[in-house]
């Protein structure tokens, strides 16, 4: 499949800004942090902005961008469709939760009810999304159960990351809290490799002989192509990416996305403030840069079954 | 709405003879012509004679090569919309441009409410939709909606233009949903099948596969009786003189 960019940096921002809307609530909710007016201004302000930026960007990839609103209607079967309505029904408690951290001062009450609605809506919407993808019969590497965890997981380990750093811009240590994100970012370098693990050793059970129903006649083999150039459908639905290449880039992902980033995290522990801080926007970096890769790669090593059609031998 | 509609009765889709297609891509450039300026138009086209023309079509005909040897054989496989019963395609569209009509089963997008983001031909198995890059928004067969039931183009011309355009008739047209129809009879007799069943999309359109090759004892061409003599024009009349000195003289 083609990585469309627009797709990929909605998916890494909002993903992001959903994980530290969510972190921040959590941390409301448990009590670990008062509602301090600059704190709230700046985390749940920077979360906004993220997801905010992320559905705007992936409305760039609409033909007809002025009809997005559409898209809200369809909630019954598609699965676009109810993302769409949980991300913006997220802002509704989110908005209010960010109210009553901002203006009111307290994160109790009703306000605490809005941080745990919003913990649920941001939750929903990332699983909207990644169910998107999931719910594809026609792309084996997306069609798996594990693709809808690793984008809820990657979500948390991002956004629990950059709470870290917000709280940290603040002079504020909340050492658990540290723990849970070396945790996430580790659960989700595991979980990439069984994902990898898992399409690398799965039956291509649809064959070229089924798609063009001549396989009783032995093997079939491209002749004529129906054009010389590329069509829309090879353009979005063509894109192979090299074995080789796709090697480097997973373990980039895993050693420098995910992995690099958790130990410096985890290191941050027993270092002095300056450096645990600089250490920490550094992870944000590196993990961030991961993220896009991984997305990246996901649409890269996705092949669609039409490929049978223009020289795959099984997808 | 991208809610499926109960099963119609009626299922109108095509029927495709492998046998007989010669790949002459006469129903793809027909059906361009009609629907660039019919139900899907545009049907936009970039870069026409450049170094890279690619433009929308909603039928494409490949050729493949199956088996070895003696045994191999040459197969022109048109594809588009197969029309199916549990399209994809049509459940995952945000907007409900995607849909399956109920009264004859047709699957269509909806020009003025497609947004455009591509996720239905994500959907669809069978490369069948194509985004216009030009307008915006995704295009498909429409089993020439526009022709089909029109009243005001003689009744002849009343089926797909593909079909009518197919100079081998390997294109029949009809309502699959009705067993005693030709086409259904057609694909009974001939043992139609559908493209990737696995799928679960439950293709409406048939494909009628290639006959079985004859061998040499019943091929008449193999039967030395019915082997051509040798052309008769070397018999050597000056006429015939004549004709080879103009002919070469022509083809210089
Ligand atoms: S062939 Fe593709 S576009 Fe046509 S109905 Fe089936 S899934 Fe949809
Ligand atoms: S491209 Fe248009 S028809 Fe296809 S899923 Fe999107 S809105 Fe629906």
């Amino acid at each position: 499949m083609h990585p469309a960019y627009s797709v990929i940096v909605f998916t890494t921002l909002s993903g992001a800004g959903y994980g530290l809307l969510m972190t921040m609530a959590a941390l409301a909710l448990t009590r670990s942090i008062a509602p301090d007016t600059r704190l709230g201004v700046v985390g749940l302000g920077a979360a906004f902005v993220m997801i905010a930026t992320g559905l705007l960007s992936s409305t760039a990839h609409l033909g007809r961008p002025l009809r997005a609103w559409r898209a809200l209607s369809q909630w019954r079967t598609s699965w676009l469709s109810r993302e769409g309505l949980a991300s913006l029904v997220t802002f509704v408690p989110a908005g209010v939760f960010a109210l009553g951290w901002i203006y009111f001062g307290t994160t109790s009450g009703i306000f605490g009810l809005t941080a745990l609605l919003s913990i649920a809506l941001a939750l929903a919407t990332v699983y909207c999304t990644a169910m998107i993808y999931q719910s594809l019969p026609t792309i084996r590497a997306w069609h798996q159960p594990i693709v809808t965890p690793i984008y809820c997981v990657l979500s948390l380990a991002t956004g629990s990351l950059l709470a870290i750093t917000v709280l940290r811009l603040f002079a504020l240590e909340r050492p658990v809290l540290v723990g849970i994100s070396v945790a996430l970012l580790v659960l989700a370098a595991v979980l990439k490799r069984i994902y990898w693990s898992t399409i690398d050793s799965a039956q291509r059970t649809y064959t070229v002989g089924a798609a063009t129903g001549l396989g009783r006649f032995g093997d079939v083999r491209p002749l004529d192509p129906p054009h010389t150039q590329a069509n829309y459908v090879m353009r979005e639905m063509g894109y192979a990416i090299g074995r080789k290449h796709a090697d480097k880039l997973r373990r980039i992902t895993v050693w420098v996305g995910l992995l690099l980033p958790a130990l410096l995290l985890a290191a941050t522990l027993v270092m002095p403030p300056l450096p645990a801080t600089t250490a920490t926007l550094l992870a944000v970096v590196l993990c961030g840069f991961g993220v896009v890769t991984e997305r990246w790669l996901f649409f890269a090593e996705a092949q669609h079954v039409v490929t049978l059609y223009y020289g795959a031998k099984s997808a | 709405m991208t809610a499926l509609p109960p099963p119609s009765a009626k299922k109108l889709g095509l029927v495709i003879d492998l046998d007989t297609c010669v790949g002459c891509q006469a129903c793809a450039t027909s059906c361009k012509e009609w629907n660039t300026g019919g139900y899907s138009a545009p049907l936009s086209d970039f870069d026409p004679y450049g170094a890279d023309p690619h433009g929308t079509w909603l039928n494409r005909v490949h050729s493949y090569e199956t088996g070895d040897g003696d045994t191999s054989r040459t197969v022109h496989f048109p594809r588009s919309c197969l029309q199916c019963e549990t399209p994809a395609c049509v459940t995952v569209c945000p907007t409900g441009a995607s849909y399956k009509r109920a009264e004859d089963g047709i699957v269509l997008v909806n020009p003025d409410t497609c947004i455009g983001c591509k996720l239905c031909s994500w959907a669809c198995a069978y490369g069948a939709r194509e985004y216009d890059y030009a307008d915006g928004i995704m295009k498909k067969c429409t089993l020439c909606v526009d022709r089909i039931y029109n009243e005001h183009i003689p009744e002849e011309d009343r089926i797909p233009a593909c079909v009518r355009a197919c100079p081998t008739g390997a294109r029949h047209f009809g309502d699959l949903g009705d067993i005693d129809s030709d086409v259904s009879r057609l694909v009974a007799a001939r043992g139609g099948y559908d493209l990737l069943p696995e799928m679960g999309f439950k293709p409406v359109n048939k494909y009628l596969p290639p006959r079985p090759k004859r061998d040499a004892s019943t091929s008449p061409l193999a039967r030395s009786e019915m082997n051509a003599s040798e052309p008769a024009h070397v018999t050597g009349s000056a006429l015939e003189k004549l004709f080879a000195f103009a002919d070469k003289l022509l083809t210089r």
